[in-house]
C-alpha cells in the first residue's frame, strides 16, 4: 500500500507542476461561464436608443405606432428626399418611410433608412406593431371588433407528467439541453482523464524507466497508482473547477439574472389573474414580456431540475466510467511504443464513447427510445447516455442496474488491463497488433 | 560461498518462442557474476524473472535458502538494458521517489543521496531536470538508483553499453568496491574485455538453454587448446625437425633472425616436452602457452551450440 501511495503521490505531483494543467483548471470554468453569459445575452434583447424620424405617407400610423422606452418616434410631414439627406444631422438613428399603398402589401411598401444598423430586435418590434394595426384597421373596415378576435385566440403549453412506478405523477422538467449538456461533459471528462492515464503510461514506457520501477513494484500495483493518482486529480480539478465555475455563475446571474427573475414573478403573478379572472384587463402587461418567454422558461426549467441527484450521479458515473476507460487506455498505453502509433488502438476506443455520445443527442429527442434505454445500461455508452436520460426521471431500478453492470465491468476491465500491462510495458521495438494484445492476456 | 540465489529447472515460454529452457544456476555470494549469450538467448527473461517482473513457467528460484517472494525485490539492485528516467522530474525528486519505491524510508534516502552526489560531484544537479542534462550524467544518475538501497544482490543489464570510456571506468570501480563490501553482482554483457576483469563465475546462455558455467579460470583452464607460441633465434629447419609430429605450426613470422612460431602440441605431448625438445637447438627468447580468452570460447561454444564450424580465433596471452 505504501508502494501505491507513493506512485499516487508522484503521479499528482508531477502534474500538479504542470503549468498546462494549472492554466486549463482556470480557464475552462471562465470559457464555460464566459459562454453562458453568452448565452444568456443572447436572448436578452439588445436595448439601443433608437431615435426614430417617421414619414408616413399612409396616414395610417399616426398616434398608433408608439416606441418604447428605448425606442421614440417622432412623426414628420417632410419630403422623403429632404429627410434622407438630413435626418442624422438632426439628431436621428434612422428614418422610417411608409408608403400610401401600405395597406396593399408588397416589398418596398416600408423603408428604413440608416447610418447605423439599430438592430434586429428593433425591425421586429416596428413590424410586429404595424401588422397588427394593418390588421386591426383592415378588420375595422369590414366592422369586426378587433378585441373578439384577440379574445378568441388561445395559446396553450403542454406539460409534461411522467407517471412513476407507484402511480404517483411528476410534473417533468425535460430539460433535454441540460441533459445532453451534463452527458456531453462526462464525455469530455472520460476522453480527457482516459488520456491522461494513457499518456502517462506511455511515457514511462517510452522514457524507459519503466522497467526500474517493476522492479521495485508489481506492474498491477504501478497501474492501479496511476489510474487512481489521476482519479484523484480529476476529481480535484472537477471540484475547482466546479467552484470557480459556481462563484462566476452566482456572480453573473445575480447582475444577469436578478431583473428577470423578480419579471417572473410579475409574469407569473399576471398570469395567475388572467386565468382566474379570464378577462383581457391584463392582457397589456402580459405582453410586455413577450420578448423574455425564453429566458422565462430557461429559469422555470432549471429550477426544476435536481441539482444533488445530477451531481452524485454524475460522481459515481464518473467514477465508473472512468475506471472503465482509463483502465482499457492504460493497457493500450503499454502496448504502443512511440505516439505516432497510438492512433490506431485509441480510435476503437473512442468509437464507443463517440456513439455514446450520440446516443445522448438523441436524447433530447426521444429521451424513452429503446436505444437510449439500451445506451443506458450497456457499460461502454453508460455513463454518458444515463446522465443524458437523468432530468427526465429514471427509475431507480434502471439506475442500479446500470451502475452496478458498470462496476462490475470496470473490475473485469482492470483485471484485464492488467495481464496487457504488465507485458505490453516491456514490449520494445516492436510493432503490436491486436493479436498480440490478445496472446498477452494468457501469459503466466 | 554459500549461494545467494538458486535457480532450479526454471522454463519460460512465449507464444511463438521459448526464451527459457530448464535453466538451473547456483550464483555465488559476494562474487561477480557473469551471465553471457548472444543476444536473444534468453538472459533479459531470466533477469527479469529473478528481479518478479514476470514469472517462469516453471522451476523455482531461491534467495539466500527463502523461495524468492515480493519482498526480497528490496534487497535487489537492478540497472535494466533499457534504461531512462523521467524527463520532466528534477534529479532529486526522481531518485527520492525510487529509493522510496525499494523501501528507504525519505529521511535516510536523503542522506545516501547526498553521499553519492558528493562522490560523484554532481552536487548542483539536484534541482535539474533529466532532460537538462547529458547522457553520461544520466547514467551516472542510473547507477545511483541502482545502489541507492544497498543492495546484496546488485543485476546489471549491459551496464557498460552506451557509458563512455570514463563513466564506464568511474562504475568497473564501484562495482569492485560494492563487492568488496560484501554485495553478489550478476552481470549480463556481450563485452567479453570486462567479463575477464571483474567476473569471478559465468554462465553461457544460448538459445534459452544453459551451455557452460563455472568459474572464469577453470573454463579457460578446461578449455585449453594446447597452443604455444615461441620466440627464439636459430634454425627455423632444425626447430621443425626438433618439433617432429609432436605439433603442428600454426603461425610463424621472423623479424631481425628471430623467429616466432605458434603451434599446437598433438595431444599427449606437453609443453615441458616442447621445451626439452627445443631447448638444445636454440635460444629461446619467450614461451608461452595460449590460453583462450572468453570471447573465444563463447564464439565457440555458441558455435558449436548452432552447428556451425569454429571460425579461426585470436588468442591471446
Amino acid at each position: 500500500m505504501r508502494k501505491i501511495r507513493l506512485i499516487i503521490g508522484r503521479e499528482i505531483k508531477s502534474k500538479l507542476k504542470n503549468k498546462t494543467f494549472i492554466i486549463m483548471t482556470i480557464l475552462a470554468p471562465l470559457l464555460i461561464t464566459g459562454f453562458l453569459a453568452f448565452m444568456i445575452k443572447m436572448t436578452q434583447s439588445e436595448k439601443t436608443e433608437q431615435n426614430v424620424l417617421v414619414i408616413d405617407d399612409s396616414q395610417l400610423f399616426k398616434d398608433k405606432l408608439v416606441g418604447n422606452d428605448y425606442i421614440s418616434l417622432s412623426f414628420t410631414n417632410q419630403k422623403l428626399e429632404k429627410a434622407v439627406a438630413e435626418f442624422t444631422e438632426k439628431g436621428y438613428s434612422c428614418l422610417l418611410w411608409i408608403s400610401p399603398t401600405v395597406v396593399e402589401g408588397g416589398a418596398g411598401a416600408i423603408k428604413l433608412f440608416y447610418k447605423k444598423s439599430p438592430g434586429f430586435a428593433f425591425q421586429t418590434y416596428v413590424k410586429d406593431q404595424m401588422e397588427r394595426i394593418i390588421y386591426e384597421s383592415k378588420l375595422k373596415a369590414n366592422n369586426i371588433d378587433p378585441n373578439i378576435i384577440s379574445n378568441s385566440k388561445q395559446s396553450i403549453k403542454i406539460i409534461l407528467e411522467k407517471v412513476n412506478d407507484k402511480g404517483s405523477t411528476q410534473e417533468q422538467a425535460s430539460f433535454g439541453l441540460f441533459g445532453f449538456l451534463t452527458g456531453a461533459l462526462m464525455f469530455m471528462f472520460i476522453l480527457m482523464y482516459g488520456m491522461m492515464v494513457f499518456r502517462s503510461v506511455m511515457e514511462e514506457k517510452t522514457n524507459r524507466i519503466v522497467e526500474v520501477i517493476v522492479s521495485s513494484v508489481k506492474p498491477f500495483e504501478l497501474m492501479l497508482g496511476k489510474i487512481i493518482g489521476v482519479a484523484i486529480l480529476g476529481t480535484i480539478q472537477f471540484l475547482i473547477m466546479g467552484l470557480i465555475t459556481f462563484i462566476l455563475t452566482t456572480a453573473l446571474s445575480a447582475i444577469f439574472l436578478k431583473d428577470a427573475s423578480s419579471q417572473l414573478k410579475v409574469f407569473e403573478t399576471q398570469q395567475e389573474l388572467v386565468k382566474k379572472n379570464g378577462t383581457n384587463v391584463n392582457f397589456n402587461e402580459l405582453e410586455k414580456f413577450d420578448d423574455k418567454l425564453e429566458l422565462f422558461d430557461l429559469l422555470k426549467k432549471l429550477q426544476k431540475i435536481d441539482f444533488l441527484e445530477v451531481f452524485i450521479c454524475f460522481i459515481l458515473y464518473f467514477i465508473g466510467g472512468y475506471l472503465f476507460y482509463s483502465s482499457i487506455m492504460a493497457a493500450i498505453g503499454s502496448a504502443v511504443d512511440s505516439e505516432s502509433d497510438s492512433q490506431q488502438f485509441i480510435t476503437p476506443v473512442m468509437i464507443p464513447l463517440m456513439i455514446g455520445y450520440f446516443i445522448a443527442t438523441k436524447t433530447i429527442m426521444d429521451p424513452d427510445s429503446s436505444t437510449v434505454f439500451w445506451g443506458s445500461i450497456i457499460p461502454f455508452t453508460s455513463p454518458i447516455v444515463m446522465m443524458s436520460r437523468i432530468t427526465n426521471g429514471v427509475p431507480m431500478w434502471e439506475l442500479l442496474l446500470s451502475l452496478s453492470i458498470l462496476f462490475v465491468s470496470f473490475i473485469f476491465t482492470t483485471w484485464m488491463a492488467g495481464k496487457i500491462y504488465r507485458t505490453g510495458i516491456l514490449m520494445y521495438g516492436k510493432k503490436t497488433s491486436w493479436r498480440e494484445i490478445g496472446k498477452w492476456l494468457f501469459y503466466k | 560461498m554459500p549461494d545467494i540465489l538458486q535457480i532450479k529447472n526454471v522454463s519460460k515460454k512465449y507464444s511463438n518462442h521459448v526464451a527459457l529452457n530448464d535453466v538451473s544456476l547456483n550464483i555465488a555470494e559476494k562474487a561477480v557474476f557473469g551471465l553471457l549469450g548472444p543476444n536473444g538467448a534468453g538472459k533479459t527473461s531470466l533477469i527479469r524473472i529473478i528481479n518478479q517482473i514476470t514469472g517462469p513457467d516453471s522451476g523455482e528460484i531461491f534467495f539466500k535458502g527463502e523461495k524468492l517472494t515480493q519482498k526480497h525485490v528490496e534487497r535487489i539492485g537492478y540497472l535494466p538494458e533499457e534504461r531512462g528516467l523521467y524527463k520532466k522530474m528534477s534529479v532529486g525528486d526522481q531518485v527520492l521517489y525510487l529509493a522510496q519505491l525499494k523501501g528507504l524510508h525519505k529521511h535516510e534516502a536523503k542522506k545516501r543521496l547526498t553521499y553519492w552526489f558528493e562522490k560523484f560531484e554532481m552536487q548542483s544537479w539536484w534541482k535539474k531536470k533529466i532532460e537538462e542534462l547529458s547522457k553520461g550524467m544520466q547514467q551516472k544518475v542510473q547507477f545511483i538508483v541502482t545502489v541507492i538501497h544497498e543492495p546484496e544482490l546488485l543485476i546489471l543489464d549491459e551496464p557498460f553499453s552506451g557509458f563512455d570510456p570514463i563513466n564506464a571506468q568511474l562504475i568497473k570501480n564501484e562495482i569492485l568496491e560494492l563487492r568488496k563490501k560484501g554485495a553478489t553482482v550478476i552481470f549480463s554483457t556481450h563485452n567479453m574485455g570486462s567479463v575477464e576483469e571483474l567476473c569471478d563465475n559465468i554462465a553461457l546462455i544460448n538459445k534459452s538453454e544453459k551451455i557452460l558455467d563455472g568459474s572464469v579460470k577453470e573454463i579457460r583452464k578446461a578449455n585449453r587448446t594446447n597452443t604455444y607460441k615461441i620466440s627464439f633465434k636459430g634454425n627455423l629447419l632444425g626447430f621443425t625437425n626438433a618439433l617432429w609430429t609432436g605439433g603442428e605450426i600454426l603461425e610463424k613470422h621472423t623479424e631481425d633472425d628471430i623467429h616466432s612460431v605458434t603451434l599446437k602440441l598433438t595431444p599427449g605431448v606437453s609443453g615441458t616436452q616442447l621445451l626439452q625438445a627445443i631447448l638444445p637447438i636454440c635460444e629461446i627468447h619467450s614461451f608461452n602457452e595460449l590460453i583462450p580468452s572468453m570471447n573465444d570460447i563463447f564464439i565457440m561454444k555458441v558455435n558449436q551450440g548452432n552447428g556451425a564450424v569454429g571460425t579461426q580465433s585470436n588468442y591471446t596471452e
